[in-house]
């Protein structure tokens, strides 16, 4: 590497030009090229989020009003009442599962970040390109498990219906049958996969920064990206040995999380937790990465106290790793414990609080405009502040007990995964789509998109706080006809963000097709990292010659 | 208008997921149905009003409490908590209405209001030259020690009411073991003969029939005495289940292997429903909780006509003369504020 920036110029003595695309097999199924990989990701994660999304409609179907309505007819006929009921646990089960191991991580790290981290940081890939395409494939049979699980024996019916938390013993002696055993395996796989993908980031982050880039001018999506591969690696190894114990108890006589033999029930969500708090982080710090360059972009203004930003997100990453158990306040811990865990979590509103302050600060004194990506980043500030204080109400132990596993919660974590995480990574779509793909997006089609969706998911998912505030647990199926009305809101709701979702894909169809050729800095003066000097898409390899940096 | 919604969610379902097969079969039968253990025979011919009760106990000793509307139960459109019958949840809904609910509000507000300045003051036509200043050490130290002190003010009543509700029980607190099975509620009374009740949902039928909100009635509700700490012992038979009831803010995980104890004390008589508050299986959705809670006496007749034993009715028989003094006063008056453990010898003979 070092070499090649000295020389400036490298010659090549193999065959192949800089730009040689393979062939088509070779390319998309043999691929060691970044941002090939990463717009596989994409796909993958648009497939992923299509299904998630449909598993939803169909919840919200069934919960648009009282009484067991189609639950029985998609289970198929001769099948018991419980069997229906079952079907539905499989459906929140999957819809979890899908949408975080499966939509949201391969969109904003796999996609975004193999996109844009080799870019901004001015290398020409990966540290691993081959280990890169392991990452993506491993995937794929993770993705096949857990669906092919739903068609298997998993207890009263087909399926694994253990919620995405997989507790024992409902996951153990609860579920007997293959289907619990695929989803672990299928989340082993996946796990590996990120374990994989965040060893190459953590590398390719310190090694590959071009001459100039310090950590501390590095910019703020690799920052993110930086702290979230941290999280996984820290994470996941803790995920893969609570599902392997599981398989053990399952399969091998193992008694880890059975109390008649020895173990804890409770172990298993201490465990789970430890992967699974940080894993809330992990979905949502590269989002943060992601506005902070598009409010900085459109109010062609830099980023306001970029040090407090960068040194927030490895304080949420490092605070995320010591509150999990706020996820268990219900479970009998002693009341230290809850003050403790209390105290701690409501620590983390003061860097998150610190990120929401330094973007409205960024865009104090600018110069804005509104195109698509920045109502999005816009309407995800606010969105995610609306799900922060309901995540400070939820932190407090003595308030929980009312609240824990009700709508509520519900609420809270969709209006920081589905109106925080997904709408940055709808911003850094759009954002980002014509430096992808070269072509331009119908900026009709983006705002519509935006309002349509903004009214559609608060639609949906306001109304929960107030199930939530009555009681409403979460999980069922059917409710008391008291809790009828909001529950018919939130099913419009759907209804409104799918069509939002359907605009979105007519927008990609449309630029795909007709839409206008993209320049190399299509967003003008405001945005200033290294992948604005390169081509709209960029050429197959880039930066032979290193960039240097200020 | 719930059908022209469900149409669109079907359209858009299809569009979405062509090899999803909708059909529109209701469940065979209620679900919950078959699941009754403990039969309770009703009679869904008669009348709301001279409803027999539906226990199957001695009617002179206890007859099921009505609910009172709106107590003890979401209501249509709510939006509030449940109204709270304990002081840690009436404290717990004060934090939340009076201290949490107005910061958050605030701090939604005044993070909406500075957006629409900006985008108004800085937007592009008003502004066109934008500034290049990216640092201002005291305002970015305002707005990390103010949300510090914000927490502090947060922190300090939240984590008494912590304190509050891990108050250890007083050695006298009546004790009930709360079980979870897979999908029904069990509730033994040790220290009245350890008698069990098993608690199933109501159809709805029954539950129509009894005048009760389905799917949070049961057959034979889990009764408590008024006003006083009751040491809850729950715990798990298969998986894990939730015991919790919203109108007292209590919620406590049952876990198979494991006895999680705390106190619950609801200082309203009446009726109380809850759900089962941890993913459990198939019939999760359908494991609701009733509790009444009843003054003391009448509390204590209910023991008797579950052939449980009363605190004292031993005594009474050998000891007449111990018993008559504060029991059998205490009986006679019927309020809430009984503190008596004994019981009247009449009744005790009664019973046995």
């Amino acid at each position: 590497m070092t070499t090649i920036a000295a020389d400036g110029q490298i010659l090549d003595d193999h065959a192949h030009d800089a730009d040689h695309k393979p062939a088509f097999f070779q390319r998309w199924f043999m691929s060691t090229n970044h941002k090939d990989i990463g717009t596989l990701y994409l796909i993958f994660a648009i497939i992923a989020g299509i299904i998630g999304g449909a598993i939803s409609g169909m919840m919200r179907m069934e919960l648009a009003e009282p009484g067991i309505q189609y639950l029985s007819g998609w289970v198929g006929a001769g099948a018991s009442a419980d069997e229906a009921l079952h079907l539905w646990n499989v459906l929140i089960t999957a819809h979890g599962l899908i949408m975080v191991f499966f939509m949201v991580m391969p969109a904003m790290i796999g996609g975004f970040g193999n996109w844009f981290v080799p870019l901004m940081i001015g290398a020409p890939d990966m540290a691993f390109p081959r280990m890169n395409n392991v990452s993506f494939w491993l995937l794929i049979p993770a993705f096949l498990l857990l669906l092919g699980s739903a068609f298997v024996p998993g207890g009263t019916g087909n399926g694994a219906g253990t919620g995405w938390t997989v507790y024992a013993p409902l996951s153990t002696s609860g579920s007997v049958g293959p289907a619990v055993d695929m989803a672990i395996l299928s989340l082993h796989l996946a796990g590996a996969s990120s374990i994989l993908g965040a060893v190459n980031f953590i590398t390719t982050i310190f090694n590959m920064r071009a001459p100039g880039m310090t950590l501390h001018k590095m910019p703020l999506f690799v920052w993110s990206v930086l702290v979230t591969a941290f999280l996984l690696l820290l994470a996941l190894p803790v995920l893969a040995a609570a599902i392997t114990m599981l398989l053990t108890d399952r399969n091998f006589g193992t008694t880890f999380f059975d109390a008649a033999g020895g173990g804890d029930p409770v172990l298993y969500q201490h465990l789970f937790w430890f992967f699974g708090h940080p894993e809330v982080y992990i979905m949502i710090l590269p989002g943060f990465g992601m506005v902070s360059h598009i409010i900085s972009t459109f109010s062609r203004k830099p980023i306001f106290g970029y040090l407090g930003m960068a040194y927030a997100m490895v304080a949420i990453g490092v605070v995320g790793f010591v509150v999990w158990a706020h996820h268990m306040f219900t479970t009998g811990m002693s009341v230290n414990v809850k003050m403790y865990f209390t105290a701690a979590t409501m620590v983390i509103a003061v860097p998150t609080g610190i990120k929401i302050f330094s973007w409205i600060a960024t865009m104090w004194g600018g110069s804005m405009t509104f195109k698509t990506p920045m109502v999005w980043a816009l309407g995800f500030i606010f969105m995610f502040t609306v799900g922060g204080v309901t995540g400070v109400v939820l932190a407090n132990g003595g308030i929980d007990d009312n609240l824990h596993d009700t709508y509520y919660v519900v609420a809270h974590f969709h209006y920081v995964l589905s109106l925080g995480a997904v709408f940055s990574i709808f911003a850094g779509f759009y954002y980002w789509f014509p430096k992808m793909s070269g072509r331009m997006y119908s900026e009709l089609l983006g705002q519509l998109h935006f309002w349509i969706f903004f009214i559609g998911v608060n639609i949906l998912f306001f109304p929960m706080h107030f199930l939530g505030n009555q009681s409403m647990p979460r999980r069922y199926p059917d409710y008391p006809e008291q809790f009828a009305y909001w529950n018919e809101i939130a099913s419009i709701g759907y209804v409104v963000m799918a069509v939002g979702v359907l605009i979105f894909f007519v927008n990609i169809a449309w630029s795909l097709v007709a839409g206008r050729k993209a320049e190399a800095n299509y967003w003008g003066e405001g945005a200033t990292t290294l992948e604005w000097t390169l081509s709209s898409p960029p050429p197959f390899h880039q930066f032979e010659t290193l960039p240097q940096i200020k | 208008m719930t059908h022209y919604v469900k149409a669109w969610i079907l359209a858009l379902g299809l569009i979405l997921t062509p090899a999803t097969v909708v059909a529109q079969d209701a469940l065979p039968t209620a679900p919950g149905a078959e699941a009754a253990p403990v039969a309770a025979s009703v009679d869904s011919e008669a009348p709301a009003a001279e409803i027999t009760p539906a226990s199957g106990l001695d009617p002179a000793l206890y007859t099921p409490m009505k609910p009172t509307e709106g107590v003890g139960m979401p209501v249509d459109k709510g939006i509030d908590f449940q109204p709270q019958v304990s002081e840690t949840g009436k404290q717990a809904k004060w934090i939340n209405n009076v201290i949490l609910l107005p910061i958050m509000t605030v701090i939604c507000l005044i993070v909406l209001g500075l957006l629409f300045w900006v985008m108004i003051r800085f937007r592009r036509g008003a502004n066109p030259e934008p500034s290049k200043t990216t640092h201002n050490t005291f305002i970015e130290v305002v707005w990390t020690v103010v949300p510090v002190l914000i927490l502090l003010v947060i922190a300090v009543p939240s984590i008494s009411l912590l304190a509050k509700q891990f108050e250890p029980a007083p050695e006298d607190a009546l004790t009930v073991k709360i079980t979870g099975y897979q999908w029904y509620w069990g509730y033994n009374y040790p220290d009245n003969g350890d008698f069990e009740i098993i608690s199933n949902m109501l159809t709805e039928d029954e539950a129509n029939a009894r005048g009760e909100p389905f799917q949070l009635a049961v057959d034979n509700r889990m009764v408590i005495p008024v006003g006083k700490p009751v040491k809850m012992l729950i715990t798990g038979a298969d998986v894990i289940h939730s015991f919790a009831l919203p109108a007292a803010w209590f919620k406590l995980d049952a876990v198979p292997g494991r006895i999680n104890e705390k106190v619950m004390q609801i200082d309203e008589v009446g009726v109380y429903y809850g759900q089962c508050s941890e993913l459990c299986g198939a019939r999760h959705g359908f494991m609701p909780i009733t509790v009444e809670v009843l003054p003391e006496d009448k509390f204590n007749d209910w023991v008797r006509a579950n052939g449980g034993t009363v605190k004292g009715d031993e005594e009474a028989e050998t000891d007449t003369a111990e018993a008559e003094g504060d029991a059998a006063t205490a009986e006679e008056a019927a309020s809430d504020d009984t503190t008596t453990e004994g019981a009247p010898a009449d009744a005790a003979a009664a019973v046995n």
